[in-house]
């Protein structure tokens, strides 16, 4: 049944689209540092070089890959929710949910069946960014330490300390898309037409990621409960010494909901009447 | 012993905020059965029958399968039954084959690409399967959500409004198609039309249902025999409802649209009635015997109508 449902994903032209929008936003961005990528980190770098002496290839594929995973936080999430808010409700709009439902298969196996071929489908495309984003920058632009500037400090990791971070990082970041692909599927299956859920989740994420990223008290008490707080946990494996205690808490939140959201879009589709 | 449904619907009711859409409908389909599911639109029959299949949960009521309750956590006796509700909904990016290849595969069982071949030349698919379903005619879909639905030889077949949407040339395959499943290939069919001669044609039992509830349920051949007795008149006077109403013919009169009246009565009362009209001055166009299950049809749903004085 599985197979059938990535069949049906990787049969459907609006699934390439996000594949093509991450190439290209990782294609425009190592450009634009080709072009003018020394002027970029010599500006960033300013306050460092007054007091450090800073030698070798910093702008290298490391450092490239770093930002274009910088830049890519929102938008994969929204890629995400392209084809993951489309499952079930996307299938309602078309009218094959009534006929998929009149087969001999549980309520609860389609949803399953759907929510891991939506996490098939969020697994490739990390694996995708990983390929243009890291991969590509790296044969453009060569190996290096990369320098990780925060706002009151800066790390410098070795070249051959790097690489498992990006593992660890791109596996982090399945773990967040799996929660994104989740809250679609839920939305997905309140809805009959895929707009709404779509709509919904890209909403939802961007409204609690403002809650997360903005430094006003009144959204502190919250913040911590926000898994939108959580999702961006994959920085902290570029961090000297890497916060695993904070990494495994923002895995743990982020697990919680995904495992919430499985389970009350498993409890509503089961009880829902199929009108469409 | 009695033979057992392979079907059966036991007090079904299902209401949609205050609209009660079905209530307290009752039917059991036999082996071999053509049953058809008469009602006008809106009269509940796509409701009873995602009710059959677990689509819509009632609110009341039970559906058994073979005999056993169906329910969420029974679904796996819908292998037992093949259904296109409404229209034939398909993946439209896909081919005919790809899109009758995966429902097989969750329709339970093993099926091969032999049965595959085999129902598409049933419908008369072959040779168009590898084309997209976006390219098909709707009669093509129909015919290829039938395909879907017999792929894995169930007992029953339920058909809602299947002629939905089909010009007269796809009408009369569809009609053709429908008879030979329940001809050659013995399979027990449920379905709905709200063109009536269809069903006179083809169901050998029925239900009529009208406003959620059932009206009557039975034999064809029982439940056309009272249509014999049926009269239709055409009058000329604008004003003529009123004065049959006020006659002893009011009792009679069971169905009026414009000029034309409807009476329940024996067709030897014919010329006692004609001559009562054409002393009434209601100046008669014409009348007739009518034989047809529409009449039958209006004259049991709009009966209340009738006896109510909205006629």
């Amino acid at each position: 049944m599985l197979r059938l449902e990535l069949y049906k994903i990787f049969k459907r032209p609006r699934t390439y689209i996000s594949f093509a929008i991450v190439t290209a936003i990782a294609m425009v961005i190592q450009l634009a540092m080709l072009a003018d990528g020394k002027n970029f980190i010599s500006f960033a770098l300013q306050a460092v070089t007054e007091q450090f002496d800073i030698q070798g290839n910093i702008l290298n594929g490391y450092l490239v890959a770093y930002i274009i995973l910088q830049s890519l936080l929102v938008q994969i999430p929204l890629l995400i929710a392209l084809v993951a808010g489309d499952v079930l409700a996307g299938e309602a709009g078309m009218g094959t949910l009534r006929l998929l439902l009149t087969k001999p298969q549980s309520r609860t196996k389609i949803v399953l069946v759907k929510f891991v071929a939506s996490l098939c489908y969020a697994l490739m495309l990390i694996t995708w960014l990983a390929v243009v984003a890291l991969g590509l920058s790296v044969l453009i632009f060569g190996e290096g330490d990369l320098i990780n500037l925060k706002s009151d400090s800066f790390v410098v990791l070795l070249k051959h300390d790097i690489p498992w971070r990006y593992v660890a990082a791109f596996g982090f970041a399945a773990l967040a898309m799996a929660t994104v692909a989740s809250l679609a599927l839920l939305l997905s299956s309140f809805a009959d037409n895929a707009i709404g859920p779509i709509m919904g989740t890209m909403g939802v994420i961007v409204v609690l990621m403002i809650f997360s990223t903005l430094e006003l008290p009144i959204f502190a008490v919250i913040k911590k409960y926000l898994f939108t707080t959580h999702m961006i946990g994959w920085k902290g494996f570029f961090d000297d010494p890497v916060p695993y205690a904070a990494i495994l808490r923002s895995a743990t939140v982020l697990l919680a909901y995904t495992v919430a959201f499985v389970s009350i879009t498993i409890f509503w589709f089961n009880r829902k009447d199929i009108k469409s | 012993m009695e033979q057992q449904p392979i079907i059966e619907a036991r007090n079904l009711s299902k209401s949609f905020g205050n609209f009660a859409a079905v209530q307290d409908v009752s039917f059991s389909i036999y082996q071999g059965d053509v049953y058809g599911f008469l009602g006008q639109n809106g009269a509940g029959k796509s409701t009873t029958m995602r009710m059959l299949l677990g689509l819509i949960f009632p609110d009341n009521g039970s559906v058994y399968i073979k005999g056993i309750h169906f329910n969420n956590n029974s679904r796996h006796l819908l292998k037992h039954v093949g259904a296109v509700i409404e229209r034939p909904d398909l993946y439209k990016y896909l081919s005919g084959w790809d899109n009758l290849r995966m429902f097989a595969k969750l329709s339970g069982g093993k099926i091969t690409n032999e049965r595959l071949n085999e129902v598409l030349d049933v419908v008369g698919l072959k040779g168009r399967e590898q084309d997209k379903v976006k390219g098909y005619s709707q009669g093509m879909k129909q015919r290829l959500g039938i395909a879907i639905a017999m792929v894995h030889n169930p007992d029953l077949l339920i058909l809602d409004e299947p002629t939905n949407g089909l010009d007269p040339q796809g009408i009369y395959e569809m009609r053709l198609l429908i008879q030979r499943l329940s001809k050659d290939f013995g399979k027990t069919i449920l379905i709905s039309s709200h063109l009536l001669y269809e069903i006179e044609q083809m169901a050998t039992r029925m239900i009529i249902i009208h406003k959620g509830k059932k009206v009557v349920e039975g034999d064809v051949k029982t439940l056309m025999a009272p249509a014999e007795n049926l009269m239709q008149v055409r009058l000329q006077n604008n004003n003529a409802i009123s004065a049959i109403r006020s006659s002893e013919w009011g009792d009679l009169l069971t169905y009026h649209e414009g000029d034309t009246y409807t009476f329940k009565m024996p067709q030897t009362d014919m010329p006692v009635l004609n001559e009562w009209l054409v002393s009434a001055g209601l100046g008669v166009l014409e009348i007739k015997s009518t034989h047809s299950l529409e009449s039958y049809f209006l004259s049991l749903t709009n009966n209340e109508h009738a006896k109510a004085g909205a006629v």
